[in-house]
């Protein structure tokens, strides 16, 4: 059966969750569904609002444009459209979207009679957008905290944080969730390589078997994780990574206001050795 | 149709564990005298993947890396235990502090004495040896196995990077001292510096190209390993057999990604877009540091001058007056 003939039997009507069989319908490859349609409007309309913000800015290169949060004057009240304001009703859009997709993705997966995995990771991503923009600046008390929308202020905005606080690599949080970004990207690297390597074996050979993988892994490392535990690591790795950069920025200003560098004084005061001269802390 | 509380059956761990005699893996072209010959059992990695633990395979190219990368850490070790005093408490006091460093800039690449940097160089040698050796055996085993090099490809990948960061780099700017110190905070201060002295380092694309792909990388193996374990009650973990058999499994991942955003991977296409990504990332990353004080001294003035730096760096703004746009230089 080629590709695409097999999707007619797979595209059942149901597994809504809003509007019955309303939306219940695909637009080419797209399956729309009411939260189709919600993420369609918050989508759009913050598109919008970002050309009419680049209009307010008065450039139009696409690495420069930037919708920036209100001045920290305005603290968590609302500013005019062209002080942050747009801001503000971007920020909604954003939210809007990504929520509307992550529970479209839902309809989908009831649809498919699939785990509900794919929602679930996507969700510690919103919840990372969500605690930059919303949480961490509820509790600092001014939307200005959060992050401009463009493709170098964004990245501005994360030196300016993060030299607020030293040498951010101190911070133990953003330790971690460093460590589990490298980590996935190994995983990923070995993953796919074993596969790959797999199914495309020396010239002549006949496809290998997941026994060979199994061996390989074994041999290479001592220890094959196996083909359904790789793929448990590698969301576990990879949503832990989210999970940790939404908590080393969150605790940044909140619960801690020093550098970071400092924070580790704690270990080197533990009574039973601080008064231990020599070393690099004597 | 189920409610969604009442779903089963979402794998998130092995419930039972079956237990027999432990796999001794295939023997194609493999020496089974450098295989060892037992097995054992960990019930606590049986719960996220096999339970299995060995056999592993030395032969030579396993030996010389693990003797030489052994030589590394206890020659790192011991510069640690003299800077401490030879004192544990203060060992352990000051663990992330202490720092084996490379040479002073004034050697140049000429080889310092030993106590300034010359016991690095030799150190960094070892670990040299390891690592290449380490790579070596990644072809040498694959091979044996009848399989693809991909695995040696992609650490190959990676290994650029470190060499780029300890041997390409240093020589082309004529100095060791260049180099990564090894030590857990001595290492960070590095990257931080590095970053300060050549103007803001995410203002180099290859920089950002590399960041891309590692959070790229992150972002793929979340929606596979979701997407996987989504469809692994019709078996789609076998992804070997999905490949050359499509089944159901295969169908209904595609057809989720189709539906969601229009497109999909194949089941062994999605391991190539996760190969190049993971593999870009070190890629584009090792370009990026080696540019990095050889080509570009100030990634913030070189972006300003290519159309992508702005007059300022954006600051949040205090109040209204402050509030300026994000505009380029004049």
């Amino acid at each position: 059966m080629a590709l695409l003939s097999f999707e007619r039997k797979y595209r059942v009507p149901g597994g809504t969750l809003v509007g019955g069989d309303l939306f219940d319908f695909w637009v080419g490859p797209f399956y729309v569904g009411f939260f189709g349609v919600t993420t369609i409007f918050f989508a759009g309309l913050g598109t919008i609002l970002i050309f009419y913000s680049a209009t307010l800015q008065g450039t139009w290169n696409p690495w420069l444009i930037s919708v920036n949060p209100p001045p920290l004057s305005y603290g968590l009240g609302p500013a005019p459209l062209e002080l942050g304001g747009l801001w503000q009703v971007i920020t909604i859009c954003a939210h809007g979207a990504f929520v509307s997709w992550a529970l479209r993705e839902v309809e989908i997966c009831r649809k498919l009679g699939i785990g509900f995995h794919i929602p679930f990771a996507f969700s510690f991503a919103i919840f990372a957008y969500f605690t930059l923009q919303v949480i961490r600046p509820v509790l600092m008390g001014a939307w200005g905290h959060a992050f401009p929308y463009g493709i170098w202020s964004h990245l501005d905005w994360v030196s300016y944080t993060g030299y607020l606080y030293g040498n951010f690599h101190y911070n133990p949080a953003h330790m971690v969730a460093i460590t589990f970004f490298f980590t996935t990207c190994l995983a990923l690297a070995l993953h796919g390589s074993l596969i790959l390597s797999a199914v495309n074996p020396e010239k002549g050979k006949e496809i290998r078997s997941a026994e060979h993988e199994d061996t390989f892994f074994r041999d290479f490392i001592g220890y094959s994780i196996g083909p359904l535990g790789i793929h448990r690591l590698g969301l576990f790795l990879a949503l832990n990574a989210g999970f940790w950069s939404a908590v080393c920025i969150v605790i940044s200003g909140t619960v801690w206001f020093d550098q970071w560098v400092v924070w580790w004084d704690w270990y080197i005061q533990l009574p039973w050795w601080v008064d231990i001269p020599g070393g690099v802390n004597g | 149709m189920a409610k969604w509380y009442e779903t089963e059956y979402q794998n998130i761990f092995t419930q039972v564990q079956v237990q027999g005699p432990p796999e001794m893996g295939m023997v194609e072209d493999a020496l089974l005298a450098d295989r060892t010959k037992s097995a054992s059992f960990s019930q606590l990695f049986g719960w996220l993947g096999n339970a299995q633990l060995g056999p592993f395979y030395l032969g030579p190219w396993g030996v010389l890396s693990l003797m030489s990368g052994l030589t590394w850490f206890v020659m790192v070790g011991f510069w640690f235990w003299g800077q401490a005093g030879f004192n544990p408490a203060v060992f352990m006091r000051d663990l992330f502090y202490l720092s084996l460093d490379p040479p002073s800039p004034e050697y140049g690449l000429g080889f310092p004495p030993l106590a300034d940097g010359g016991y690095y160089l030799i150190a960094s040698f070892f670990l040299l040896i390891a690592v290449m050796s380490w790579w070596i055996r990644s072809w040498v085993l694959a091979n044996q196995l009848g399989m693809g090099k991909h695995v040696c490809y992609a650490f190959a990948s990676a290994i650029w990077l470190f060499l780029v960061l300890g041997l390409f780099r240093p020589i082309l700017m004529g100095s060791w001292s260049e180099a990564v110190p090894y030590g857990i905070f001595t290492h960070l201060d590095w990257t931080n510096l590095f970053s300060l002295t050549y103007g803001n380092l995410f203002y180099n694309p290859f920089h950002a190209l590399s960041i891309g792909f590692l959070y790229g990388s992150a972002l793929l193996f979340a929606m596979h390993g979701a997407t996987i374990l989504a469809v692994s009650r019709f078996g789609g973990d076998r992804e070997l057999e999905q490949i050359v058999d499509r089944g159901t499994a295969s169908e209904r991942a595609g057809l989720f990604w189709r539906w969601t955003m229009g497109f999909n991977a194949t089941m062994e296409g999605i391991h190539r877009w996760a190969w190049w990504f993971a593999v870009l990332t070190t890629l584009t990353g090792g370009i990026g540091i080696l540019i990095t004080g050889t080509v570009v001294d100030d990634w913030f003035t070189w972006a300003q001058d290519h159309g992508y730096g702005a007059a300022a760096n954006y600051a949040p703004a205090a109040t209204p007056e402050d509030f300026l746009p994000y505009l380029p230089p004049e």
